[in-house]
């Protein structure tokens, strides 16, 4: 009797595990497929949708890093992609067209800003934390309104994609979309491997228990500050390519509803799940697209949706495949 | 998504000088006398905002991102209210009540589920939100804003010193905030209700162990953040235009305002308002000034907006780093 329950109740698992990855096998299939899609229907916007989808869902993992697995809630995620778009805008301005140069640029500056930002807020915890992170982020939003010599508030139009010697060609939009598509499997991969790393496994006990972690002898502040940067790093680079994919970059881009849409697109996909991320960034931004489509006033469907899921969906979409117990 | 407007509609508008003319110096005292009330006018505003998001946070427990929305719901009520009622003291009032009324209601609907989840819940739920009241309302209102003129009378100026004069209903905001700012603390520290709300903020479970009616105690509290944050929007109506998304800006300058303050503290909240509004109002107005004294003229007029905006996150951090739970931390209340 007791080993047919436990025998039902695996295979209710497997199969729950067995749902969630043929859930995330085909999104990943269909999301490789979009160019092919677009180039049947010959409907180009859907290639524009996906790249930023694709390009918000790096942002997105590499939040869910920090939010998810190391229980750091940063309300100023926009502020990285802002910079990483800026490393890209500026250079650009000033005759440097290089990817070889901006793309590094991107992820060390946003590194560094990471590093100055972390090292200030990692001393603070819970709703003080989520509020020192936006503190920094609308700073750098206001830095980015003062520069004048770079459109200031109306934003900067990017003369040309990223260079590589002629090596890749950015502006081909379907070469474009599978780069980021590759940097998405690539940052999934980093991060997961990150995770499940003894380093991971730190960070993730101190987001369970940081006094027992630092009473075992763990320097947790400096872990964290790691994760941090990393996380920040990823996002610069996230930030290049959505400067390269629309060409402008603005203040607009960091101001703190941003950061919102990134923290709902991670809880809404699912905390501290690898592929959470990406089903929220798929999910929201359609969603707005779809709706903005069928009616003018998007917010009236979307807002509701938003609060059923936090009140009912808890563990977001992906943690309808993870429950196997009541 | 709603058209943002990411800059600071609210600031008050930097006039001439006004008054009698005298020296230079004595000019100078006068200007700096009424950015110093324009300072303290944005800090009472901030303080009726930040003390119904401290009492709900210190309360439930409640990240509340829509707070602003129903600082804008205020703003929107006031205007509607005073065109059909053709009276401005009569549309205040209405929309006061039609705003405690929406916060209620929007308490029993959807912020009870709410309640004792994580904070990301709350910033998912709320946020939605926010999405919501913004189409909500440019669907009744229609998206292009509104406006809300003063009763004549309001529009003179006062004289405060000799010499110096002041508009006449930017002193009213002040005076009648200090009024509903010492009800607040009466209301807190002297009546029944106010001992359930201190009771309710040390100790939850207690509270509702004792058989008193926590779920009504919630919406009650709810109920008086949203009229605090309609009457900020009412009140600062008239002095800029009613729009979509204007509760998004102030949010976050109350959510400072709080942080700096210690969350749960109504004491830190007013006195963290005081500091941030004189800040960002003296900042924005003598910062080009004193910037020019050091930098040259062209590198002061690009840096000085953008340091003024940026002075009281800069503030905020510096009090973080140095005292993590702000300068009233909610333990000594």
């Amino acid at each position: 009797m007791k080993t047919a329950r436990e025998d039902s109740g695996k295979t209710g698992f497997a199969s729950r595990l067995g749902a969630r990855t043929a859930l995330t096998a085909t999104m990943l299939a269909l999301l490789a497929l979009v160019p092919l899609y677009a180039a049947v229907t010959g409907d180009p916007f859907a290639l524009t949708l996906f790249t930023r989808i694709v390009i918000m869902a790096i942002a997105a993992v590499s939040l869910d890093l920090i939010m998810g697995y190391g229980g750091m809630v940063s309300f100023g995620h926009a502020a990285y992609l802002g910079i990483g778009g800026y490393a890209v805008g500026i250079l650009w301005k000033e005759g440097i067209v290089s990817g070889f140069v901006q793309w590094p640029a991107a992820i060390a500056i946003s590194a560094l800003l990471a590093l100055v930002v972390g090292a200030l807020s990692l001393r603070t915890r819970g709703v003080y934390f989520i509020m020192i992170t936006l503190a920094f982020a609308q700073m750098i939003y206001y830095v980015a309104q003062g520069l004048d010599r770079y459109g200031g508030d109306d934003g900067l139009t990017i003369g040309q994609r990223s260079s590589f010697a002629g090596l890749i060609d950015l502006n081909n939009n379907t070469l474009f979309y599978y780069i980021c598509f590759a940097a998405l499997i690539g940052s999934i991969y980093l991060v997961s491997r990150i995770v499940n790393s003894r380093f991971g496994l730190v960070i993730q006990g101190a987001r369970s228990n940081e006094r027992r972690m630092r009473a075992i002898g763990f320097p947790v502040f400096r872990y964290r500050l790691v994760c941090f940067v990393i996380a920040g790093a990823l996002c610069g680079f996230a930030g290049a390519l959505l400067a390269n994919h629309t060409n402008f970059i603005s203040p607009a881009i960091m101001f703190w509803t941003r950061s919102g849409d990134l923290m709902v697109i991670v809880i809404l996909g699912g905390l501290g799940t690898p592929f959470g991320p990406v089903i929220g960034a798929v999910v929201y931004l359609i969603l707005e697209e779809a709706l903005s489509r069928v009616t003018e006033y998007s917010g009236l469907f979307l807002g509701p949706a938003l609060l059923l899921v936090a009140i009912y969906l808890r563990g977001g979409i992906a943690g309808l495949f993870r429950r196997n117990a009541p | 998504m709603a058209a943002l407007n990411p800059r600071h509609a609210w600031a008050p508008t930097r006039g001439a000088p006004t008054g009698a003319l005298g020296s230079q110096g004595d000019e100078q005292m006068l200007y700096f006398v009424e950015q110093c009330l324009n300072g303290v006018q944005l800090g009472m505003l901030l303080f009726l905002l930040a003390a119904g998001l401290t009492l709900i946070f210190g309360i439930m427990d409640l990240v509340n991102l829509a707070h602003g929305s129903l600082y804008m719901l205020g703003a929107y009520f006031a205007a509607t209210f005073a065109a059909v009622t053709g009276s401005f003291v009569l549309g205040a009032l209405l929309a006061l009540l039609a705003t405690a009324a929406s916060g209620m209601v929007l308490e029993v609907i959807a912020i009870r589920p709410l309640y004792g989840r994580p904070h990301l819940d709350h910033v998912l739920g709320t946020f939605g939100l926010i999405l919501f009241f913004n189409d909500l309302v440019r669907r009744i209102w229609g998206p292009d804003g509104m406006t809300l003129s003063l009763p004549s009378e309001m529009l003179r100026a006062f004289q405060i010193l000799p010499g110096v004069y002041y508009p006449l209903y930017r002193l009213v905001i002040i005076l009648v905030t200090l009024a509903v700012a010492a009800l607040l603390y009466l209301l807190v520290m002297r009546t029944r209700l106010g001992m359930l709300i201190r009771a309710g903020a040390s100790n939850r479970e207690m509270v509702g162990a004792l058989g008193i009616n926590i779920k009504l105690l919630y919406t009650l509290v709810f109920g008086l953040g949203a009229s605090l944050a309609g009457f900020a929007g009412l009140m600062q109506a008239p002095i800029l235009t009613v729009q979509i998304g204007m509760g998004e800006n102030i949010l976050i300058l109350a959510f400072v305002v709080i942080v700096i303050g210690g969350i749960g503290s109504i004491r830190g909240a007013f006195v963290a308002a005081l500091i941030v509004g004189l800040l960002d109002t003296l900042g924005r107005a003598f910062l080009p000034d004193l910037l020019r004294a050091v930098l040259s003229t062209d590198a002061a007029l690009t840096l000085a907006p953008a340091l003024s905006s940026m002075s009281i996150y800069m503030l905020m951090a510096t009090v973080l780093v140095i005292r993590p739970e702000g300068l009233f931390p909610a333990a000594s209340r």
